[in-house]
């Protein structure tokens, strides 16, 4: 059906920006099964992300990682009302569309997962689903606006409860878009060909100074003062991975404590700004995973490095 | 005139460049007593099972009531499940400001989301309505007023000065229904 301005091929993209709208100021929830998204959705999350395996267990206990059984997604959907979100490895096209036919509300083309394609990325404007990807830096988010993708989130550096890596790639994206708005019209070609990416859309954030899509933080993220961080870096909404759920990186939190934590977390990302409700929120959540330091693991075991 | 927009999460800040694009003074809405501030509410599409996570905290819910008992409201999508007298698919706490019974999600899944034209009594013609993931009138009390429809059925009304949409005007370019609220804070509130 033809959109006000008589633009079908417009409608699709609105839609698919417009549930991205929706879930803006909240915290998204990676879960392992229908209990954990009960809590998740009792703790105020906004969606959540039906997996087999947190990234965290996934780092520790290695193997090929794929989308979840449909089975599961299944369940978490007739469990709670909020959106629910599944993960396809990257170029993995044919995951993608069992998880559309599934009926998920958004899939994540995810470097958490192995990837399926060196080389592509799926062609996200193929899919009536709306995708989320990864970006480490604002030639990487634009490469994948190209592809369809209707929301974009750090990388970070999953499963690690280590922020620092949300931070540096919301810094580099942050940072690189405002650049872009300074520079004069003929200096954007170059820009494009820097960026390694499309010069219509270098050209748009140049205008705006901003992605023409939600810009989403995630990827280590385990505390209130972390979601807060990120948000005042220019997050607009925060995934939340292991860092609810777990307690190191084979062990589940304790459900009582995990419910804690996500609603201190859900808190925090709203409450960004204000400093005598973040104590309020930190008072309240007792203990955080353990976590890995990004910086001491070795450059082969960064799942962030995975998207071309 | 400053009108509220509830900041909790959801696209808040959609609604906030509208009303100002249309001559409004805004304040986001975050605390309870922030509405002390303010002269109407805009409550945004989001999550209403989140928004009312916050409401349940600091005598929100209750202020919130009470203002909306005797200040004009706007809800959009999750807004207008707040503001219903009765909520199902499942049942949740609402504000009861609009005699309206709703049903979330009643289209189904992200995937029923979909851009109409409906009709409407404001003037102009049909009316360019995003519906994402949205709710559904099932029933209207008999002093509400139905401004919009779609395939037969109510997706914008109005109660005295509490106004509810299943769609999201705010995430089209179609600028009438924010202006008729807006008309309508300015009479109620003279």
């Amino acid at each position: 059906m033809p959109d006000h301005n008589g633009h079908s091929a417009n409608t699709g993209l609105r839609l698919k920006t417009g549930l991205a709208e929706m879930l803006k100021g909240g915290v998204i929830m990676d879960v392992t099964d229908a209990q954990q998204a009960l809590i998740a959705e009792k703790s105020g999350a906004v969606a959540v992300m039906a997996l087999e395996r947190v990234p965290a267990q996934i780092r520790a206990e290695g193997g090929v990682a794929r989308m979840a059984s449909p089975k599961k997604i299944r369940e978490i959907m007739e469990t709670v009302s909020i959106p629910v979100m599944a993960k396809c490895r990257i170029g993995h096209f044919a995951e993608a569309q069992v998880l559309e036919a599934l009926g998920v509300d958004y899939v994540d083309e995810s470097e958490v997962l192995t990837p399926a394609d060196e080389v592509h990325h799926v062609d996200k404007h193929a899919f009536k689903v709306p995708f989320v990807c990864g970006a480490r830096n604002l030639g990487e988010a634009l490469r994948r606006i190209a592809e369809g993708a209707c929301m974009i989130r750090t990388k970070g550096e999953a499963g690690t409860g280590d922020v620092v890596h949300a931070v540096k790639h919301m810094r580099q994206i942050m940072g690189e878009m405002k650049r872009l708005t300074v520079l004069s019209e003929e200096e954007l070609y170059a820009a494009a060909k820097e960026h390694q990416a499309p010069y219509e859309l270098v050209r748009i954030v140049a205008k705006n100074g901003k992605l023409p899509v939600p810009n989403f933080s995630a990827g280590g993220i385990a505390t209130p003062a972390d979601a807060a961080l990120v948000r005042q870096l220019g997050a607009e909404a925060v995934f939340v991975g292991s860092g609810i759920f777990m307690k190191n990186s084979f062990e589940f939190a304790d459900p009582k404590e995990a419910e804690t934590r996500a609603r201190a977390i859900v808190r925090a990302t709203t409450h960004f700004d204000d400093p005598k409700i973040l104590l309020e929120c930190s008072e309240e959540c007792t203990g955080a995973m353990k976590g890995l330091a990004v910086a001491a693991l070795d450059e082969a075991s960064l799942l962030q490095n995975r998207g071309w | 005139m400053r009108i509220g927009v509830l900041a909790i999460q959801g696209d808040f800040e959609a609604h906030r460049q509208r009303l100002e694009s249309l001559g409004a003074q805004t304040a986001l809405i975050r605390k309870p007593e922030e509405l002390d501030a303010v002269d109407a509410i805009v409550i945004p599409g989001g999550e209403s099972s989140t928004m009312l996570k916050f409401l349940e905290r600091g005598g929100f819910f209750e202020k919130l009531c009470a203002f909306v008992k005797t200040k004009p409201a706007f809800g959009t999508c999750a807004g207008a499940i707040l503001l219903a007298k009765d909520v199902g698919n499942p049942p949740q706490a609402s504000l009861g400001a609009l005699d309206i019974q709703v049903r979330r999600n009643a289209y189904g899944r992200q995937l029923e989301s979909s851009i109409r034209r409906s009709e409407t009594t404001l003037p102009g013609g049909p009316l360019e309505t995003v519906f994402i993931r949205a709710p559904r009138i099932v029933r209207i009390g008999k002093d509400v007023e139905v401004l919009a429809t779609d395939q037969g059925l109510p997706v914008l009304v109005r109660q005295g000065k509490i106004m509810a949409a299943t769609f999201h005007p705010e995430l089209s370019s179609d600028t009438r229904v924010h202006a008729e609220f807006l008309r309508s804070v300015k009479n109620g509130t003279k």
